[in-house]
């Protein structure tokens, strides 16, 4: 045990003493929730828009006005046939069409129901969300104002019925910070242990402490201390800054949130551990742990593209990425706020892949030099 | 008990023979030399005596204990210093011992008495960092941290290699020092001349040993005559000499030659009066007794002619 203190004491030194790496591992997770946060501003504000009416009722003419009366939308274009529609979104001319289908009047007067489909680039998501909200929210409250003479209901009986191009999930804007959460995790637990640890191998320290009693397996452990505490103090900035800065609520429990970040933290760790068993040069150490582990976080995760979209063979490879069960699971604690019960399946893949690595790890740790 | 012993050791790293049958043993308290060039094995001898390595087949035994199979209470008791400087330059040179006595579960006083000589030396730095050290002094560092835990046997690899004279010297005053109280020492080193300040030395090329002896006893299995040769234009000299077809060899030596013949087959006078003829001056030519070198020149030379 007072080995133990003393390799870990021995690491902050390391890393103490490395006060430029210290900052950036520090500051990185600060940086990027900024420039995400501020990437992914969702005013909306004189977004073009097309109407295709060939209602032409009074109501629909009403809601027309309605929607370029704000600051929200600007009506770019007044369209005479649905063959119109996919050319003025590829042609990017606007961001959302408004369409009226004959009857439309006649059906909310008499019948107090009618549809009016709203088409949506969703290429840019998060406009796209926002859009479609300022757009329904309009809609919905012009038609009610039709029915308040009060005759069919009280309810508000137009509903827009949305069709997005894209991306249909259409996923939360927020999305990004469990996703950002995932890739520093990643990279300091995974990457920086296993440099860190390979550092040993390749400047022949290793060698001296498996020349002597020490249990090389508690150099490792000691090892990783620093970095879960760094990563401890990295999940509390970016979540403070989601909260006051961007003002992402944590809409679920904290308590798991926090249970799936740590749990995310030591399947990160044990990964960083097993790299450090199969190579013996830092720059190995970084390519596997940067190519085979950073890349498909960033790409497979779901933290740019959601994995649904992505062909078949992608999809299963994104299963077995370690980040991309943290950063479902904790979307839904974070962002959707569901009870523990509904992220138990991200839990226990994660604990499956903690237990798989940590074991391949000891399996695969050398005691001698060859 | 030898406190090291080897038994027909082998290793091979694919089609390289590393370690080629090696056999022998080294008595309590001496300070045993592996003489070699590099390539020649010395490293992968100390790996595997350390526990570091397993050997292809063959047996190596430390204070009794097999390499293999009792490689922990291995661990316990042996020092080790690696060819190359292997402390943590980031910390300090106090924190590196520290952490190396922690490591044997030492402390810094408990065998104090046993670095003090050469830790005074390091103490004025003791707050420097390990990378900032000269090469002596990171070497004494490297055996400080060795020593801590008193070892009863210690195996160093090339500590003098890349150091100067002065602190090489120094290094092997203080093994002597070592050896006095008790301490094995297994100790590797590229230079002849360091073989006499061994207790014995094994001599290694290619992975085996050519001959395992007291320094003394090395130098007398010399069977030629040698002589030391100088004279003005050394280069051209040597040319000369190895065509003179009695003369078995010649080395540079620094500013001489060595010159060996066997005995009987050509007087000295004989070789003298090649050279005058040939237009060389001033020329001396003086018997000398072989160094460690020389020897280790001569059996290289036989292991060559029977075709190893």
């Amino acid at each position: 045990m007072k080995q133990f203190g003393a390799f870990v004491k021995k690491e902050f030194f390391h890393i103490l003493r490395d006060p430029r790496t210290v900052m950036l591992l520090l500051i990185m997770p600060v940086i990027q929730i900024i420039l995400f946060g501020f990437a992914l501003t969702n005013e909306v504000k004189n977004v073009n828009i097309a109407v295709f009416n060939s209602d032409l009722s009074i109501e629909s003419r009403i809601i027309t006005e309605r929607l370029s009366a704000g600051e929200s939308f600007q009506i770019k274009k007044y369209l005479h046939s649905h063959t119109e529609i996919p050319e003025v979104i590829e042609k990017g001319e606007v961001k959302l069409v408004i369409v009226f289908n004959k009857g439309f009047g006649s059906d909310l007067r008499h019948t107090g129901k009618a549809s009016v489909n709203v088409i949506a680039d969703a290429s840019e998501p998060n406009l796209a969300q926002s859009a479609l909200m300022y757009a329904t929210n309009i809609i919905r409250a012009s038609s009610q104002e039709f029915l308040k003479g009060g005759e069919v209901s009280s309810a508000p009986r137009v509903e827009p019925s949305l069709r997005l191009l894209y991306n249909p999930q259409l996923k939360s804007a927020y999305n990004f910070v469990p996703g950002v959460m995932g890739m520093i995790l990643m990279l300091i637990c995974a990457m920086m242990t296993s440099i860190s640890i390979v550092r040993e191998k390749e400047t022949g320290t290793m060698e001296l402490l498996l020349a002597s009693p020490v249990k090389p397996f508690g150099i490792i452990i000691a090892k990783t201390i620093p970095y879960f505490v760094i990563s401890v103090i990295n999940i509390a900035t970016i979540l403070v800054l989601s909260i006051y800065l961007l003002n992402v609520p944590i809409s679920g429990s904290l308590f798991w949130l926090l249970f799936i970040s740590f749990l995310f933290v030591l399947v990160s760790l044990s990964v960083g551990m097993l790299i450090s068993t199969l190579v013996d040069s830092q720059v190995a150490a970084m390519l596997i742990s940067g190519m085979v582990f950073m890349m498909p976080v960033i790409l497979l995760s779901g933290m740019i593209y959601p994995v649904e979209n992505m062909p078949k063979i992608l999809q299963v490879i994104a299963q077995i990425i370690p980040a991309k069960w943290f950063i479902a699971g904790a979307r839904k604690l974070m962002i959707q706020g569901v009870d523990v019960v509904y992220a138990l399946r991200e839990i226990a893949v994660l604990t499956f892949m903690l237990i798989l690595f940590f074991g391949l790890t000891i399996k695969n740790f050398k005691y001698r030099l060859d | 008990m030898y406190p090291v012993e080897v038994v027909g050791l082998n290793k091979s790293y694919g089609k390289v023979r590393a370690l080629n049958g090696l056999n022998f043993s080294v008595n309590p308290g001496e300070i045993f030399g592996i003489i070699g060039p590099d390539g020649s094995g010395k490293s992968t001898l100390f790996r595997i005596l350390t526990t570091l390595l397993l050997p292809d087949s063959g047996v190596a035994l430390v204070d009794g204990f097999d390499t293999i199979k009792d490689y922990k209470k291995i661990r316990n008791r042996i020092g080790y210093m690696p060819g190359r400087f292997s402390l943590y330059k980031d910390l300090t040179v106090e924190e590196n011992l520290k952490l190396f006595a922690t490591v044997f579960n030492s402390d810094i006083k408990q065998n104090y008495y046993l670095i003090e000589p050469i830790y005074k030396q390091l103490e004025p730095f003791s707050g420097r960092r390990a990378g900032n050290l000269s090469g002596g002094m990171k070497q004494k560092l490297a055996l400080s941290c060795a020593l801590i835990h008193k070892p009863s046997v210690l195996f160093l690899d090339e500590p003098t290699t890349g150091v100067d004279p002065v602190s090489r010297k120094e290094f092997w005053e203080i093994l002597s020092t070592l050896s006095k109280e008790g301490i094995t020492i297994v100790v590797s080193t590229p230079y002849m001349d360091e073989a006499s300040l061994c207790t014995r030395v094994a001599l290694m090329l290619k992975g085996r040993i050519l001959k395992s002896d007291t320094p003394a006893d090395i130098v007398k299995s010399y069977t030629r005559e040698l002589y030391s040769v100088k004279s003005k234009n050394i280069s051209g000299l040597l040319k000369d000499l190895k065509r003179v077809p009695e003369v078995k060899s010649v080395f540079a030596f620094g500013e001489h030659l060595h010159l060996s013949l066997d005995p009987g087959t050509i007087t000295l006078d004989k070789i003298n009066e090649i050279i005058i003829k040939q237009g060389y001056r001033d020329v001396y030519i003086n018997k000398i007794f072989p160094t460690i070198e020389d020897t280790y020149m001569l059996f290289s030379e036989e292991d060559f002619k029977n075709g190893r």
